[in-house]
């Protein structure tokens, strides 16, 4: 079903007088979305997992502090964020430093020139050879800059929201955003375009 | 006013959310529309974000949702004791 077609403050009313099982329906259409989250911040399948069920079960063990003045999809945005960022937190610690220092915001970097990409192929996509090029570059974005363009170009959230969530500036989601754009551009278009193989819409590139 | 590419660059992420301003919408359109370069970095740009956001690129690893509505289970069911 359509998440808008589900009637979700309903569920959750019903969740919170008892019943606990109705939770399994409310979560289903957010599975992918909370742990494509986890995984882009977290880098590893295993702790990404590990931290999509935290989110999950801290959202159940939470759910009467949720207002209705936000989306459900973007409370749980939320939970996972905080569950991401504070495992994140913990790893670095351990880690002594961060490889996610905060470039300057300012420089520009040049994209990647190519001419003739016309038309988006769906099928790249069934390859899991760009699935993972895709998913690599992602990861591969530092921090700040990944957080901003999951919740906005991954996710949806408006401006707002993801300023919010995030605790920053409305102005420095659109920067980050921009430039984490422009980083991807960067990095994927000569790639795709290297592992393109000689087939009919070989023409995108 | 005529505008220089690595103008045209800053505002790609504005242009793609229709968010700039009129005046500074105009000077990129009459850009890209003779720049082929800018044309293909705006057009690889929203290619990207669209394969980004396709579902299919950070797939549920096998098994997750039964892992997870086990987990659930146990915990809906102490939460009834």
């Amino acid at each position: 079903m359509a998440i808008e077609l589900r009637d979700e403050s309903r569920m959750i009313a019903a969740i919170l007088a008892g019943d606990g099982r109705l939770f399994h329906e409310l979560i289903r259409p957010y599975e992918r979305r909370v742990y494509a989250m986890a995984l882009s911040f977290l880098r590893n399948e295993a702790d990404a997992e590990d931290a999509a069920q935290e989110a999950f079960l801290k959202a159940f063990r939470n759910l009467a502090s949720f207002r209705g003045d936000a989306k459900f999809g973007t409370w749980l945005v939320s939970i996972t964020l905080n569950e991401a960022r504070s495992r994140i937190r913990r790893r670095d610690t351990i880690k002594m430093q961060s490889l996610d220092e905060p470039p300057d915001e300012q420089g520009q970097s040049v994209p990647a020139l190519l001419r003739d990409w016309k038309e988006i192929p769906s099928e790249a996509l069934e390859r899991k050879e760009v699935r993972l090029l895709l998913q690599k570059a992602i990861t591969a974005l530092p921090l700040i800059y990944r957080e901003v363009f999951q919740l906005r170009d991954i996710e949806e959230l408006s401006v707002n929201e993801a300023a919010q969530a995030l605790g920053i500036s409305i102005a420095s989601v659109k920067v980050r955003l921009h430039r984490a754009r422009m980083m991807l551009q960067k990095n994927l278009a000569p790639q795709l375009k290297q592992i393109a193989p000689k087939r009919r819409w070989l023409a995108w590139l | 006013m005529v505008i220089e590419c690595k103008h045209v660059w800053e505002h790609i992420s504005g242009y793609l959310d229709q968010t700039l301003p009129p005046d500074v919408l105009e000077q990129v359109q009459k850009h890209l529309e003779h720049c082929e370069i800018c044309s293909a970095i705006l057009d690889s740009t929203r290619n990207i974000l669209i394969l980004t956001a396709d579902d299919r690129v950070f797939e549920l690893p096998l098994g997750f949702s039964e892992r997870l509505h086990a987990r659930l289970e146990e915990e809906i069911r102490k939460m009834k004791h």
